[in-house]
């Protein structure tokens, strides 16, 4: 009811357009209705406990601080929608989402005009950041590495031959499915199918498919809410393949939605679990007593991605003799933060990618979340790197 | 891949549209009744098809909860959440016609198009009262089926084909209903009122049929049939959402228009034509051409044969060319 409440409260304080000089709101970007509404949540509630934390300090320097979540129902005309509205909020300084690449994609295009800066907590589609736009930042990793990190694995760690390769048609699910598919062939494993569907309950055809190829391994590029229905269909149908994804998977709802059939499902991902994280010990405990239920992965990431905003702000409140920054001298802050979060030093490069993203192998051997981690693999984004 | 590896997963294929074709039958008798006594397209159809699921989901549920179960055996939990959900969906069905349809008549509307808006708009308010329902009852989005071992245990037919015991189940229940439905329209004396009704509205009162009392009826048995497809479509294919009816839905009125709609059998024999050609399409259009058309392509396909056909026989498979009457 609480949830509800603060959601209520922050449509309210957006609705109301006019300037307020000592009044500063963060928004949470994400889905917080529809099928993907678990993660999402977890990212608007990261960001909450960040923003209240600050309140106390931003009273010091004679601001109220405000949160003020949105939902984008994982949808990118949805995102654009709410993009434009917020942007009319001359209060709003910093946007912490959003889930799906495909929504942050479209929506940055509206913050872009008045750079409005956003730090992204799980946005791994490449063209998040390539596209060089001042205002966009991300904390996590990117699929062009993520993809490839999980060929290898498939292929020299699990000797898998024969990969079939499905994927969701949107930005994200296509791309890192695709990244994953041209590693694989580069390590001479046999890519025997690279199929989308946007379908979300009929799996039949695909699982057809599979009977006649015999994979040795299915790749899934897309988010637990169909990833999690085809596994489990799979599974009932007699596919014993591997089943491997991205960070899409990774989240406690794929376990209630693939039941048993998660067992032994193996991811990539750019976010942890929190108890590979020393820091993060304390914030699960605060996280699971405020909003009953265990911090997802990503609302670790949603928690620094709002710190990173904050501690931009402050710095440019005081670089403004302490008047309220413009949202340019924010976004020009954010790339300049240099800061110890949660999930380990964060800097960004010139695009706005962390300078060093961990990457993580995570099986649910035992079908429960959070799995077991396998491997961590530290990389720099591309362009850093050459 | 060979062809010998084609034919052999053709079987499995069949049978997989058979049970698709067998829901989207189901479904698809639910349009075409009412089309039949209104000639009103019932868009909120597939909506009381996802409360089936959603019902038939609680009942497992609540009599299988396995701390407590009312139920144990999973047969008879499963007969449970089907009569549950038969006389849910009904009596939503009937609601919608008496709450959304039946004013609207009684004004006496010549205009179409505003009954058909409306169904529009009650599809819409269904979904999102399940939404609601969904977020306060379970707060998540996606439901699920429990798992019965006994329903998922697998038996092998001839050429490696298999199927579940639900599988069986969905079969032998759609078979039930629809050879029932059949008696039921064909041999009773509400059958040949709803016939009498559906041909001439007027002139069946005058014979003393209460149309209106019919009409509700015509909804309930739609909407009974709904709500039995719901929960074995929920079986199935294990995840239920609010928005699991749209498609389903789309494509089984779709089915009736190919079986010619207002035509009871013609609606049956859509269905299942509908599940076949999606199965195969979405199964084996990657391999015939290359690639180059993907799983993603099965609905394009079904609907540009449906595009093809009605072109040359607009009235569907079983549809009489019935002129206006003046």
């Amino acid at each position: 009811m609480k949830r509800f409440a603060t959601i209520a409260l922050g449509v309210l304080a957006l609705g109301v357009a006019s300037a307020q000089p000592n009044v500063i709101k963060i928004a949470s970007v994400s889905p917080l209705s529809g099928p993907q509404s678990g993660l999402g949540t977890a990212i608007a509630q990261g960001a909450q406990i960040a923003i209240e934390d600050a309140q106390a300090r931003f009273q010091q320097l004679g601001f109220q601080l405000q949160f003020a979540p949105q939902d984008d129902q994982a949808t990118p005309d949805v995102g654009v929608a709410v993009a434009r509205r917020i942007v009319n909020d001359a209060d709003l300084l910093g946007i912490v989402g959003h889930l799906n690449s495909g929504v942050a994609i479209a929506a940055s295009e509206i913050y872009k005009d008045t750079n409005l800066v956003m730090v992204s907590p799980a946005n791994t589609n490449p063209r998040v950041t390539d596209r060089g736009l001042l205002n966009v930042n991300r904390i996590c990793g990117r699929d062009d590495i993520q993809g490839p990190v999980g060929a290898e694995y498939a292929v020299r760690v699990l000797r898998r031959s024969r990969l079939f390769v499905v994927h969701d048609k949107t930005p994200y699910g296509q791309g890192l499915a695709e990244a994953f598919a041209a590693r694989a062939r580069e390590l001479g494993a046999n890519v025997v199918a690279l199929v989308g569907t946007e379908e979300a309950s009929n799996f039949q055809p695909l699982i057809l498919q599979m009977r006649a190829l015999r994979p040795d391994l299915v790749y899934y590029g897309g988010i637990y809410d169909k990833g999690g229905v085809l596994v489990k269909q799979m599974r009932e149908r007699g596919i014993t393949a591997t089943f491997m994804g991205g960070d899409g998977l990774d989240a406690s709802d794929l376990v209630k939605i693939a039941g048993s059939a998660s067992k032994g499902v193996l991811f990539t991902t750019t976010a942890g679990p929190i108890s590979t994280l020393p820091r993060a010990a304390a914030f699960a405990q605060r996280y699971k007593a405020k909003f009953g239920r265990d911090a997802e992965a990503y609302a670790v990431y949603a928690f620094d991605a709002a710190n990173v905003i904050l501690t931009a702000i402050e710095a440019s409140i005081r670089a403004n003799n302490g008047r309220k920054p413009t949202r340019e001298q924010v976004a020009r802050a954010v790339r300049e933060v240099r800061m110890d979060g949660l999930t380990g030093r964060i800097e960004f490069d010139s695009k706005g990618d962390r300078k060093l993203s961990d990457y993580y192998i995570i099986s649910l051997r035992e079908a429960r979340y959070p799995g077991e981690v396998l491997r961590v693999i530290q990389f720099a984004p591309p362009a850093a790197r050459q | 891949m060979t062809v010998a590896d084609l034919l052999s997963i053709l079987p499995q294929t069949i049978l997989e549209g058979l049970l698709l074709g067998f829901v989207y039958a189901m479904v698809a008798l639910g349009y075409t009744m009412v089309y039949g006594v209104l000639g009103l397209i019932n868009f909120a159809h597939s909506e009381v098809f996802m409360i089936g699921a959603v019902i038939g989901l609680e009942v497992f549920r609540f009599w299988g909860n396995p701390e407590a179960p009312v139920i144990s055996n999973p047969f008879l939990l499963l007969l449970a959440a089907i009569m549950v959900a038969m006389t849910g969906s009904g009596i939503v069905a009937v609601l919608i016609e008496r709450l959304a349809y039946r004013p609207l008549r009684r004004r006496g509307t010549k205009n179409i198009l505003v009954p058909m808006i409306t169904a529009i708009g009650v599809s819409f308010l269904l979904q999102d009262l399940t939404r609601i329902y969904a977020a306060l009852r379970h707060n998540e989005f996606n439901m699920q089926y429990r798992t019965y071992d006994a329903l998922n245990a697998v038996f092998m037919l001839p050429m490696q084909t298999t199927i579940q015991v639900k599988g069986i189940v969905l079969i032998a229940v759609s078979i039930l209903m629809l050879i029932g439905l059949t008696y039921l329209v064909n041999r009773t004396k509400l059958g040949k009122a709803i016939r009498a009704v559906s041909q001439d509205m007027q002139t069946a009162a005058l014979m003393g049929i209460n149309a209106d009392t019919i009409i509700s009826r015509t909804f309930l048995i739609g909407g009974a049939l709904g709500g039995v497809a719901g929960v074995l479509f929920g079986l199935l294919y294990t995840n239920v959402t609010p928005y699991s009816g749209v498609l389903p839905g789309l494509k089984a009125f779709i089915a009736a228009v190919l079986g010619g709609i207002g035509n009871i059998p013609g609606a049956m024999v859509g269905g299942l034509v509908l599940g076949q050609l999606e199965t195969l399409s979405g199964t084996y259009l990657p391999f015939l051409t290359n690639g180059n058309f993907g799983t993603e392509y099965k609905d394009v396909f079904a609907f540009l044969t449906l595009v093809l056909l009605l072109l040359f026989r607009p009235q569907g498979l079983f549809g009489q060319n019935v002129s206006e009457k003046v």
